[in-house]
This record gives C-alpha cells, structure tokens and sequence, in this order.
C-alpha cells in the first residue's frame, strides 16, 4: 500500500494532494502541466516535497523525520522514453539494479529475469536496436528485477505509434495484474484508462476526482473529467 | 553571389588558411637532414627535456581529469549564479596571456607570495621546482577540459540518472557507472585538448618555474634554450616534439572512439 500526502509548490503550480494505493493500478490522469511528472518525482526522491508523508507497506519514506534516498525507497520507475542505458546491453540493463549481488550473479540473475518476462531473446542486443515494445517489456524487466514494492510509470506509451500502443496496453495491463503491485501511472491518454482500477483525475496540482472509470462518467466533476471518462474506451 | 562563386570562395579560403596552417610544420620536417635529425636526437638537452614533458603533463592531466571532471559535474547539474560564476573562474585562464599566468603563479605561490609565503614558513617552496611545472601546466590546461566536460556532462539525460538512483545506485554510483561512460568521447576529447596544450606550455612555466635542465626545463624551453646557440638543434628537437605530440593525440583520439563505440 502507496500512501501519499503532500505539498510542494514549484514556480506557479501549487501541488497539493491525498493518494492511496493498494495492489492495484491507479490512473492519474490530467492535462499537461498538471503536476503528473513532478508527483513521481516526489515520490521516487528525486525531488523534495514541503511538507506532508510518503509511506510504502507502512514504512515512512519522507515525513518531516525521515528522508530515504531515492536508492533505497524500492520504487520500480519506468519514465516516458523508457530511460534504457544506452551504454549497456539488454542484459547489461537489467543487471545495472542488481548489484546488492556478487559480481559473477549478477548477469546470471539478469538472464532468469529476462526468461521469466519472455524477453531471453533480447539479452545480448543492443538497446538502440530494440522496437518500442521491446524497450518496453526490458524496462518493466529491470525494475522488477529489483522485486520492488511498487511501480510508477510516467506516461508508458507516449513514445509508441498509435497500433503499437494497442498491443502493449493489453500486454502491461497483464503484466500489472500478475505482478499485482501497487502501480500508479500517469498519463494524459484517456485510452490508457483501460489500464487501470481506478482513476485520479488531477488538475492544477490538486486530485479534483478519483473514482473508477463508472464513476467517474456517471458524475463528472470537471470538463477535463468529463471529456476524460467520454473517450475512455471500455476494454480491449 | 552566384553558388559557384560562392563555393570557389570557399574552396580558396580553405587552400589559404589549410597551406597556411601545414607550412611551419613541413618546414619542421622538409629543410632538416637525417644527420641534423639524428645530431638532434643525441643533443644533450632533449633527453631530460623529453622526461621531464612526460612527467609534468601527465600530472597535470590527472590533476587536471580528476578535479575538472567533479567541478565539471557540479557545474553541470546546477542552474543559478554561483555554477554560472564557477564556470566563469574555469574558463579564466583560457583568455589569460601564459606570461600573465607566470606572474600570477609567482605572487601567489613564489616565496613572498599570496600563499607561497605561508607555505615558505613550514619549508615548502613550489618556485623554481618541478612541482611549480605541474602547476603552471595545470592552470593553463585545466579550461580546455572542464569546458569540454561540462558540454558532455550537460547532454546526459537526466531520466537516466533518476532511473538509476531508483535502480538502487547512490548519486556516485550513478555519476561513475552511467554519466561518465556516456560522456567519455567529450571527455577524452577535452583531455586531449587539455594535454596538448599542458606538453605545449612556455610563457607561464618560464616565469613561475624557470629554465633548469632536469629540473623544470620542459621541452618547448629545451627548445627555446637551443635556438640561441644553434638553430639545426632547435628544429630538431622541435620536429621531436611534433612527432611525440603527434602520437599522442593519435591515441587519445583512438580511445575517443572505442569509448563512442562502447
């Protein structure tokens, strides 16, 4: 469970806001410039909130006490572009998170790591060669490399052609219901909705609804989440 | 002006500038004889020169990498006055003359000097040693590679970085193990440019630390101390330099690209 709870203001935005999330997957959705990518930032640590408390299965990670690094915090983080290390291998990638492990381990763990996600294939080529949904599938492979408590991912299919999204959306949406872990995603593409359990709409750095998809269509508070919960498709 | 003036425009400037450029050096090479060469390469003065080169620009390089690239870091990761003004202070002695630099050096770290005297008081004194080589090197070279590193360090996309620290690795492990191998052509690169002009480095050594065969005569001074007695010794050692300079950022260049490559 993902407990949030904070305050930061940067420049004009004034982020304020109250999150919870168990294991499923929330949607936070909003225009540009709502605040979504500085909210991950918050949490990863690699930008400090004014006030308020982060807490993961229980365990404070910032309060007005405690400061974890971003190191130790066990957040699986997958930005826009995927972040692969072009300096590495596929495999090379996935071993960059396991160096709590001895050295000769370490590749050997990788390679399990990409057989168990279907993604063997991939472990000597070279990340600039990888198609969209392949970066996709190595990225998710290293976070949970690192079996962390819970994943953030900063608008997954951004970076994607539009029928490339379509396949992936399904192929992550399986990945998170296996995995189910406390996963909160943001985005501004009403058809990743489909990905989640439930939706937090934010808007000027403040959550102005969260419900599910029903929910939300049912009552819209705002013109963003009735616009937002319109185009959302069902399903697959 | 129609395009195929303004290409023979181009084309002229090119063979102007480019035979302008290459003329000293054949000349180095073309108006010496093997005997003048061989003669040069026995001259007693170009041994200890050569070892003494070596010596002080690869210290001054070290000092140079190892501090240039952590302010380069620093630099490049923060916005606001203090890594502008930083930044500045870095790029001084670029614009300084080296002969400037040598009285600079001297009423700093001489035995009379800003700091030299306090040092002069517990028995250390840098003026007129080759420790004052390695300073006088450093200080003139020290811009070409922080300039450089800051550029390569400012193109690494920070999401890689912040993908990193989540990945388990501190700040330093993710400035060793992502910034520095993706920015290693610049740095490289810089480290060359630094060196080359660290192994070149007159005005400023001649003033801070002297002419002492062995001591702090390097060899553009070796060279500089033969031409006035014999002008066919001076070439030669001159051609020597050349070629070693010339080895060298042959191999820096080489390493630039398998560090592209990597």
């Amino acid at each position: 469970m993902l407990e949030v709870s904070l305050a930061k203001r940067i420049g004009t935005l004034d982020l304020a806001l109250v999150l919870s999330v168990g294991a499923e997957t929330l949607l936070v959705a909003g225009p540009n410039g709502a605040g979504k990518s500085t909210l991950l930032l918050l949490l990863l640590g690699v930008a400090r909130p004014d006030r308020g408390r982060i807490a993961l299965d229980g365990r404070t990670l910032f309060d007005t006490h405690a400061d974890v690094p971003a190191e130790d915090r066990r957040l699986g983080y997958l930005p826009q572009d995927y972040a692969l290390f072009p300096h590495l291998d596929a495999l090379g990638n996935v071993a960059f998170g396991l160096a709590d492990f001895p050295r000769r381990e370490r590749r050997a763990r990788a390679a399990a790591w990409l057989e168990r996600m279907g993604a063997s294939h991939l472990a000597n080529r070279h990340v600039g060669a990888l198609s969209g949904g392949e970066r996709q599938r190595l990225a998710l492979t290293r976070a949970l490399a690192r079996e962390p408590r819970a994943l953030l991912l900063d608008e997954p299919f951004a970076s994607l052609d539009s029928s490339a999204r379509r396949e992936l959306r399904a192929s992550l949406r399986r990945s998170l219901l296996e995995w189910r872990l406390p996963a909160l995603i943001v985005s501004h593409d009403p058809e990743d909705a489909m990905l989640a359990d439930r939706i937090a709409v934010m808007e000027r750095g403040h959550i102005v609804q969260q419900g599910t998809r029903d929910e939300l269509r049912a009552a819209p508070s705002s013109p963003f989440v009735a616009g937002f919960a319109a185009t959302s498709r069902e399903s697959l | 002006m129609t395009s195929r003036s303004w290409s023979a425009v181009q084309q002229g400037a090119t063979i102007i500038l480019v035979s302008f450029l290459l003329l000293p050096v054949a000349a180095l090479a073309l108006t010496l004889s093997w005997s003048d060469l061989v003669a040069g390469a026995r001259h007693p003065l170009l041994l200890p020169a050569l070892r003494l080169s070596l010596a002080t620009s690869t210290c001054s390089l070290t000092l140079v990498v190892v501090l240039g690239s952590l302010v380069a870091w620093w630099v490049a990761r923060h916005r606001g006055r203090l890594s502008r003004l930083v930044e500045s202070v870095t790029q001084l002695p670029a614009v300084i003359p080296p002969a400037v630099a040598g009285v600079g050096l001297l009423l700093a770290f001489g035995r009379r000097g800003l700091l030299g005297s306090f040092l002069a008081r517990h028995g250390l004194s840098l003026a007129f040693s080759t420790p004052a080589v390695v300073l006088a090197e450093t200080f003139v070279s020290a811009p070409f590679f922080i300039q450089a590193a800051i550029a390569a360090f400012r193109r690494v996309d920070e999401n890689l970085l912040t993908v990193a620290r989540t990945l388990g690795a501190s700040p330093f492990r993710s400035f060793l193990r992502v910034a520095l191998p993706l920015s290693a052509p610049g740095l490289v690169g810089g480290a060359a440019m630094s060196w080359a002009r660290s192994l070149g480095e007159f005005g400023a050594t001649l003033l801070f630390a002297g002419n002492l065969t062995g001591r702090t005569q390097t060899l553009p001074l070796a060279v500089y101390t033969a031409m006035e007695s014999d002008l066919r010794a001076a070439q030669a050692l001159a051609l020597i330099m050349v070629v070693v300079a010339f080895a060298m950022l042959l191999v820096l260049r080489r390493m630039a690209r398998e560090a592209g490559d990597a």
